[in-house]
């Protein structure tokens, strides 16, 4: 139906390996949108009742930098890799359905264009420019975000964009965790899975499982903002406190749905480079799992301080410290891969080895407040902002990195220039220690987040200042991997099928892949097939060329078709048309419609 | 080859420490003036060291394992070991000792800080307002806004609510933060032990201004504290028959002022702060500009220019009329 080039081919394809990449350029511009609103809260904060911006301003700012990096950023990257990667590393030639992973993508980008949207549109709402977006914080706590308290469509962009978000979410979720489960070559047992498609399968668990409870919330939240209904409202005999139980309900699984992934990607990374498998498989895997079912049971420990009690705050407290315990078996599992082994000093490799040191930190200070009487004296101050940039920032980021430097040279068939990437990572390094370290200090001695304005007696200033150069040192970080992402498009070394020689599946065949990946799908012997190990001699790379022509399904108009007409309904509620939303319905289900009756043969 | 110094991060916080020493910190967490703040800061000093230990030992050991097994010509491939299940019992049980060590201390702390005070103790009520703090001492019949007045030495319970968003409580030198949740009393109680002037402010997001919704609590002695008492039982002074504090009355009076404020005798307006003794009080505006003459003038004037959506309007007083009615509120002491 398509060809391999042209806008059409990308617009129609199905293939995984294309969505993976337009999941990466589209999060990743969305990353930089994301830090370059981090760069003006840090250029307003730099020096005592700044004047970069105003108030307004300011809050918006937060509000979508949060947003930003954690839906439109860090969990989109994290599907890049689970888009490329993941059918890679089970030896299956697509996702289990792969239309509907075409439009989790085009939900995804309609979604997150629309939220953005916002910055521009206050003329539409006779305000001005930067007037409209989400001011209320990526939390949207109860009953702030009421109509009474936010009269402005603000909160509208933001509550609609999110369920938007949200359906992107849960059908990759499903669809993944079909794949993992239905799509695995012959001898692929559960446990001979790849470290890192085992994160994204427990990761997906809590996609669906939490996103349920957000959308809930949000609904909620709606009917409460457009019909008069009394969801949060206290003056009715409700209680806003509602929101605060199921926004983190899913707000904690959400922290471990943006590390897991991270994780896993460190456990691929670790091995390969250190020519030693990962020490302790099982206890890694099981140990995820883990941290998995108890991010259910934590949820209050980001509301320690609304006064739930002291009963609630023991049990909250607890469940919470248990939660270290499987987290710090995998770091000494990494610490204990790397002992012993030949370790090759890679980009891929230092930013691996940054995770853990950083997590590490942001995992003490996490310990810190997991003790109530403690974190009434941390929570909502810029210990909590050094806390989540340690874990977030430090964590994923500097996982996601990894990967980039790990699996690019797969994605492109070149191998970025490790000079650049070095300088890369030392400059994200220093840089983001800088940013984050002091505002440990800052929130001890008494800053708020959130606030856009700090008085000079606070005794802060200096280490704000410290904090903002770093947050500079971070951006120019990311400009040296823009142009190592540049310059490799033309200039980088050629990827052979296995730069790294790794022991799993996607470094047997070329780089890049050809659309049907395998020529022949491979039958696996062992958890690192590719490697000698005691029992088992490596396996033979499938041949060049395909013994018998293989079929890969065509393109499809349907899934974006199908993805257009959410933003349409979303545009009814903000703009006051109802046909709007009569008109977005009528989108989707023609192309749902339309997509169930196609010819498209698996 | 991978250098890594995650030991940098403790010497950047000497330097930093270094740096940062010269304010007072009138925020700062790590002074403890009460029993309640006491109390978390003994717990957090203990947690902190503990995490300095597992930090030392664990950055310290992935230090070692990077620079010693690094890639080196001529060295043999290392041995495929993929586990070792003493290792790993001996790695789930150290950290879930250490956390035995923190978990004990932070429950008895929580009981012991869970907000009761003996029923002697002092009680006010906190309400949170956009963008300012109400308190309330209902044993004493006093309303007053922003700058609490507390004995020191005597413990005092403190009930917190909300009259629109939720809004957090917090002095650091006394105590934890707790949310002014509306439709829910919260409670926190301390004993504050040394005479002060303490600051903080909320510190739970509540809209255009939560970054200029500061507090201040005047610790003072008993006798210090009963004359504050006593001036704040008073009905306002009223001011010499013909004298410009009279003139202000007036024009308060006859202004949209009374439909928000209240001053004893003169207003019954709940929505702003009390105004009845604003004179005694040094700050304006939930303690952001100092309480004199020029400030009081320019806040009348336009409120919302000098602190970004608050909710009282620019009043249309000008002139003589502004001068009188800044001689008056000054007045009521």
């Amino acid at each position: 139906m398509t060809g391999s080039r042209g806008l059409r081919s990308w617009l129609t394809t199905t293939d995984h390996k294309r969505i993976g990449l337009l999941y990466f350029y589209t999060a990743f511009a969305f990353f930089l949108l994301g830090g370059l609103e981090a760069l003006l809260i840090r250029a307003q904060l730099a020096r005592p009742n700044g004047t970069v911006v105003g108030a307004e301003t300011y809050n918006q700012l937060f509000t979508m930098h949060g947003t930003t990096m954690i839906f439109l950023a860090l969990m989109p990257l994290s599907a890049a890799f689970f888009n490329y990667i993941v059918p890679l590393q089970i030896g299956a030639r697509d996702v289990a359905f792969p239309r509907l992973n075409a439009f989790s993508y085009w939900v995804f980008l309609l979604g997150g264009l629309l939220l953005n949207a916002s910055w521009i549109a206050g003329p539409v709402f006779r305000a001005g420019v930067l007037n409209v977006a989400p001011d209320a914080g990526w939390f949207g706590y109860a009953n702030l975000t009421e109509r009474q308290y936010s009269p402005g469509p603000n909160v509208d962009f933001w509550l609609l964009g999110l369920q938007i978000l949200g359906v992107s979410s849960l059908a990759a979720g499903f669809n993944f965790i079909v794949t993992i489960l239905n799509l695995r070559a012959p001898g692929m047992k559960m446990m001979r899975l790849p470290t890192f498609t085992w994160m994204t399968l427990v990761t997906q668990f809590l996609v669906i499982t939490a996103f349920p409870v957000i959308t809930v919330a949000l609904v909620f939240l709606m009917f409460d903002r457009f019909f008069g209904a009394h969801f949060y409202l206290p003056q009715a005999g409700a209680t806003p406190l509602l929101w605060q139980h199921l926004f983190w309900l899913f707000g904690h699984p959400e922290v471990y749905i943006l590390i897991l992934p991270a994780m896993g990607i460190v456990s691929e990374v670790l091995p390969t480079f250190s020519r030693k498998p990962l020490f302790g498989y099982t206890v890694v895997v099981y140990s995820g799992v883990l941290i998995g079912f108890m991010g259910w049971g934590v949820w209050s420990h980001h509301m320690f301080s609304v006064g739930l009690g002291p009963i609630a705050d023991s049990v909250f407290s607890a469940t919470t410290m248990l939660i270290a315990v499987p987290t710090g078996v995998k770091i000494f599992n990494w610490i204990a891969t790397l002992w012993g082994g030949t370790i090759r000093g890679t980009t891929a490799l230092h930013f691996a080895v940054g995770f853990i040191a950083m997590f590490i930190i942001g995992g003490l200070s996490g310990v810190t407040h997991a003790s109530p009487p403690a974190d009434l004296q941390q929570t909502d101050t810029y210990y909590v902002v050094a806390h989540i940039h340690y874990v977030l920032f430090g964590g994923t980021i500097f996982g996601l990195f990894a990967g980039m430097y790990y699996w690019w040279p797969k994605m492109t068939g070149r191998l970025l220039s490790e000079a650049l990437g070095k300088a890369h990572f030392w400059l994200t390094f220093i840089g983001m220690n800088l940013a984050f370290f002091p505002m440990h200090l800052i929130g001890l001695l008494g800053m708020p987040r959130r606030i856009y304005t700090y008085a000079p007696d606070l005794g802060v200033s200096s280490l704000n200042l410290v904090s903002t150069i770093g947050a500079f040192l971070i951006g120019v970080a990311t400009l040296v991997f823009v142009v190592n992402l540049w310059r490799t498009r033309s200039h980088g070394a050629p990827a052979p099928n296995d730069p790294w020689g790794g022991a799993t599946l996607e470094w047997a065949i070329p780089s890049p892949p050809p659309p049907y990946n395998f020529s022949v799908i491979p039958t696996v012997a062992s958890r690192l097939p590719r490697w000698k190990t005691e029992h088992h001699d490596p396996m033979s790379d499938p041949p060049a060329a395909p013994p018998a022509p293989v079929h890969v399904p065509g393109g499809s108009w349907w899934p974006p078709v199908a993805a257009l007409g959410l933003p349409v309904l979303a545009l009814a509620p903000l703009t006051h048309h109802v046909w709007l939303a009569f008109l977005g319905v009528a989108i989707t289900i023609y192309g749902i419609y339309r997509w169930a009756f196609e010819p498209f043969e698996v | 080859m991978p250098r890594f110094r995650p030991w940098l991060s403790p010497l950047l916080l000497l330097a930093l420490a270094v740096v940062a020493c010269g304010g007072p910190f009138p925020q700062s967490t790590l002074r403890p003036r009460s029993d309640f703040a006491g109390a978390i800061d003994h717990l957090f000093t203990g947690i902190f060291w503990w995490a300095v230990l597992v930090f030392v030992v664990v950055e310290g050991l992935l230090c070692y394992a990077v620079i010693r097994y690094r890639y080196r010509e001529g060295r043999p491939a290392p041995r495929p070991v993929h586990g070792h299940t003493a290792l790993e019992i001996a790695w789930t049980l150290a950290p879930a000792i250490i956390l035995v060590f923190i978990a004990v201390p932070t429950m008895r702390t929580i009981f012991t800080t869970a907000g009761e005070a003996p029923p002697t103790a002092l009680k006010v009520e906190v309400i949170g307002h956009q963008w300012w703090w109400e308190y309330r001492y209902p044993d004493l019949h006093i309303v007053t806004a922003n700058e609490l007045s507390l004995p020191v030495g005597r413990p005092v319970q403190v009930s917190i609510t909300s009259a629109d968003v939720i809004h957090s409580f917090w002095a650091p030198a006394l105590g934890g933060k707790r949310d002014a949740t509306p439709g829910h009393v919260t409670r926190i109680a301390f004993r504050p032990d040394s005479v002060g002037v303490y600051s903080g402010q909320c510190a739970e997001f509540c809209g255009v201004s939560h970054a200029n919704m500061r507090l201040r609590v005047l610790v003072l002695r008993d006798s210090a504290f009963q004359v504050w008492v006593r001036r704040q039982q008073a009905a306002p002074p009223a001011p010499p028959r013909g004298s410009l504090e009279a003139r202000g009355r007036d024009v308060f009076a006859k202004s949209a002022c009374i439909g928000c404020h209240t001053i004893d005798g003169v207003s019954k307006g709940i929505i702003g702060p009390n105004l009845s003794h604003v004179g005694g009080r040094a700050t304006i505006a939930a303690g952001l500009f100092p309480n004199d003459s020029p400030h009081l003038a320019r806040w009348i004037a336009n409120a919302p220019s000098l602190k970004p959506g608050a909710l009282m309007m620019p009043m249309p007083v000008a002139g003589a009329d502004l001068t009188a009615v800044i001689a008056y509120l000054q007045s009521l002491k």
